[in-house]
């Protein structure tokens, strides 16, 4: 007789799998890491190389070697140095990124249990780990050069520019006609900063992959820049000269890049539609007030760290709707 | 209009429905049947012929063992050559009467023309006493007894009777093909039904992937009042009770609660047209439609077969088991069950026999869960099968209580979304049937 297989049902499992969905938000971040590639040139791809090199030779000195088991998602890992990279100084040296991605994986993602396990986005904890580590490099810019490559300065991002000017007693609005920072000019990569920060077009167009292949839902993305945008009207409607606009605040610094790609990580954001807006709105809090009141120019990679910790409770909290009452 | 559905969760397989075309072929009579006494859920029935005993086709061989049991007819006619216990589909040891099947003589009394009977006599008490007598249930695969959900507790009343055709399980096609091939009797079936019940409105639920069905039936209801059909979206687990009484109505039944709570009885198309069958034609139940399906076979087919033909002699119809089919699932491939053994028999829930291929159903290796929430958004019930899971095999069962694992109604859309390959359901049932003992004790204390 025929040997047949037996389990239980279901008998069907869907063809997207951890993988699929990792290579996904890889595909994702293509047109914001093409674009820093045009415009920062060599050393962003050696920071990417180094960031994505070093996860991998991480996670598999911890998981291989140590644990004596496979990594159980290799696109998960480049997924962590691909962000990486894209938080770092364009003009940043190597070795900035290799320690970057240890911090990131052998410390937030493997200390924790590795894949799925983590409590903090490993990438954004490998910035804020050389951010306070590292202050000095991780503060000197590069403007965005055209084609031509990196031509580092100690420049302002538009957000320092901010900050800096206002502690001078200049009012926002002429920093920023000063500067030439209006947000419709950060929408086409005009901004200096991180490497991914440079282009707001490119992130938005891997947020339109993302729900388009259904990979994130879109209530964390949009709960942290409305609240963003509704905060800083209200704010820049009280005081002008104090506090930049919605505009300005929506298409500068770190926060397209984080409300799209690390907040939405996952293992650390909350798991209900509810749940998933109170975090949104957190976050987005958290970064007016850093921005506004902080000593830091930016706050989005500290607001997602505070976000991340929340998670469990707001998971605790935030049940699904239930079917019956 | 925006098509009806349910409200939460549910997944958009493809519907796989490669059998919709082939009608509803008569399966030749096997040569030795075995009828499971177990064919509808609560007590198996007790057999009422002996070894040696001639029986006819739609003749009592089995009689009712409790309240929640029903009849079991012959489905064929000859001389009875075993009574004993034998593994049905899922391996269980259940008492079958085996008969060696001689000609195909009917009962008495059975009518065989194809006429469409379209005048109901009787009284409701008359109507449900047929409907017990013909040993039917639910053909969903659900298989509860017909005449106990006909007859709800005198405090509770049914306004809708709700038929069941959204046939949500890929691969299936049985109800498609019975409704397009059959409208009237199925249309008559639950005319009968709301008779017994006392209803003044029925609703027959079709899924937008069924058309033809969608427009015969409509075309079939033009000459009643109270009657409509109803397209729905194309949405798995649709067909699940408290799903689409949730789609047709907008009313929840609550945990713990049966549909006549909400004034709700759902029967399935298959089920009103044995019905249609046992009142106007006297046929008992004894055959019932199914499809025989999947991609590896060469020609998907609907069958009419007897209940207690072998699965191995369905299967030589079609031109055997093909050598890549590595599982047999009796039902769909979401809720159906894994065939342990081509020599069991086929039984009133049976709808469907799909043959699956390695690569359509190989389990991959669990990976890691990465908290993606799929399993959540998918579930029908707004459980947490992610937290169910942790929960189950920490062995937490007060925690499973507390985030409901009793409200799982095993449709299986958690773990066929899960990226992790996590056999979520597995552990879900573990634990829900822990948890269940756990209420079931506490309540008899």
């Amino acid at each position: 007789m025929a040997k047949l297989t037996v389990s239980l049902s279901p008998h069907f499992q869907s063809p997207v799998t951890t993988r699929v969905l990792m290579n996904d938000v890889l595909i994702a971040l293509a047109p914001a890491v093409l674009v820093s590639l045009l415009f920062y040139g060599w050393n962003f791809f050696m920071l990417l190389m180094v960031s994505v090199a070093t996860c991998i030779a991480c996670e598999f000195v911890i998981e291989n070697y140590l644990l004596g088991k496979d990594i159980p998602s290799i696109s998960a890992t480049c997924l962590t140095g691909v962000l990486l990279a894209l938080n770092l100084p364009p003009a940043a040296p190597w070795w900035v990124a290799f320690l970057g991605s240890i911090a990131a994986i052998g410390i937030a993602k493997m200390c924790f249990g590795g894949l799925g396990q983590n409590i903090f986005n490993p990438a954004i904890f490998g910035r804020v780990f050389l951010l306070v580590s590292f202050p000095a490099v991780m503060t000197t810019w590069a403007a965005p050069a055209g084609w031509l490559g990196v031509d580092a300065f100690s420049g302002a991002t538009p957000l320092a520019a901010i900050n800096e000017g206002l502690r001078q007693g200049i009012p926002a609005s002429q920093i920023i006609a000063d500067n030439n920072l209006s947000g419709w000019h950060m929408l086409f990569a005009r901004a200096g900063g991180s490497a991914g920060e440079i282009s707001a077009l490119a992130l938005i167009l891997g947020f339109v992959y993302l729900l388009v292949k259904k990979v994130i839902r879109p209530h964390i993305p949009l709960a942290i820049l409305g609240t963003v945008v509704v905060l800083t009207s209200i704010f820049s409607l009280i005081n002008p000269d104090q506090f930049t606009g919605p505009l300005f605040n929506l298409f500068t610094g770190g926060l397209l890049l984080g409300a799209i790609f690390m907040a939405t990580d996952y293992v650390t954001s909350p798991m209900a539609p509810l749940g998933m807006i109170i975090y949104g709105v957190l976050i987005g809090l958290l970064t007016v007030l850093i921005r506004y009141f902080g000593s830091y120019p930016e706050g989005v990679s500290f607001a997602i760290l505070l976000g991340n910790m929340a998670t469990p409770l707001i998971n605790k909290y935030c049940k699904p709707r239930r079917f019956a009452a | 209009m925006a098509l009806k559905t349910f409200k939460i969760g549910g997944v958009h397989w493809d519907d796989h429905k490669i059998a919709r075309d082939a009608a509803i072929e008569q399966l030749p009579i096997p040569s030795k049947v075995a009828i499971s006494m177990a064919q509808h859920l609560g007590a198996p029935a007790v057999p009422c012929v002996e070894k040696g005993d001639k029986v006819k086709v739609g003749q009592v061989i089995g009689t009712p063992a409790g309240f929640v049991s029903g009849f079991v007819h012959s489905s064929v006619s000859g001389t009875v050559s075993a009574v004993e216990p034998r593994a049905d589909i899922v391996g269980n040891m259940v008492m079958h009467v085996c008969i060696d099947v001689e000609g195909d003589e009917f009962v008495d009394g059975i009518f065989t023309s194809d006429r469409v009977e379209r005048e109901i006599k009787g009284s409701a008490e008359e109507l449900l006493e047929k409907i017990k007598n013909a040993g039917i249930v639910g053909m969903g695969g659900a298989t509860f007894p017909t005449h106990i959900k006909l007859a709800p507790p005198k405090d509770k009343k049914a306004e809708y009777l709700i038929i069941n055709g959204a046939e949500c399980e890929p691969y299936v096609t049985a109800d498609d093909r019975l409704m397009r091939e059959h409208p009237h009797e199925v249309v008559l079936g639950a005319r009968i039904m709301a008779r017994v019940l006392g209803v003044e409105m029925i609703v027959i639920a079709v899924e937008e992937n069924k058309p033809e069905a969608f427009d015969a039936l409509t075309d079939a209801t033009l000459r009643y009042v109270g009657i409509e059909v109803v397209k729905m979206k194309k949405k798995y687990p649709q067909g699940g009770e408290k799903q689409l009484i949730d789609a047709i109505t907008g009313r929840r039944v609550p945990s713990g609660a049966l549909p006549i709570d909400t004034g709700c009885v759902v029967q399935n198309v298959a089920t009103s047209y044995a019905v249609y069958q046992a009142v106007q034609k006297n046929r008992p139940l004894f055959e019932r439609v199914m499809t025989v399906t999947g991609e590896c076979l060469p020609q998907p087919r609907n069958f009419m077969v007897r209940l207690g033909t072998p699965l191995s002699y369905i299967l030589d119809a079609v031109g055997g088991l093909p050598e890549n089919a590595v599982k047999v699932v009796s039902g769909g491939p979401m809720m159906g069950k894994a065939v342990v053994n081509l020599e069991a028999t086929t039984q009133k829930g049976s709808s469907c026999l799909l043959l699956l291929t390695a690569e359509q159903t190989s389990r991959a290796p669990e990976t890691a869960c990465i908290r993606c929430a799929r399993c959540s958004q998918a579930c029908p019930m707004g459980l947490e099968p992610w937290l169910l899971n942790r929960l189950g095999r920490a062995g937490d069962n007060d925690g499973l209580e507390a985030n409901k694992i009793y409200d799982c109604i095993e449709c299986g859309c958690c773990q066929s979304t899960c990226p992790a390959h996590i056999p979520l359901l597995d552990v879900v049932r573990t634990g829900k049937a822990d948890v269940m003992k756990i209420i079931r004790a506490r309540a008899k204390k």
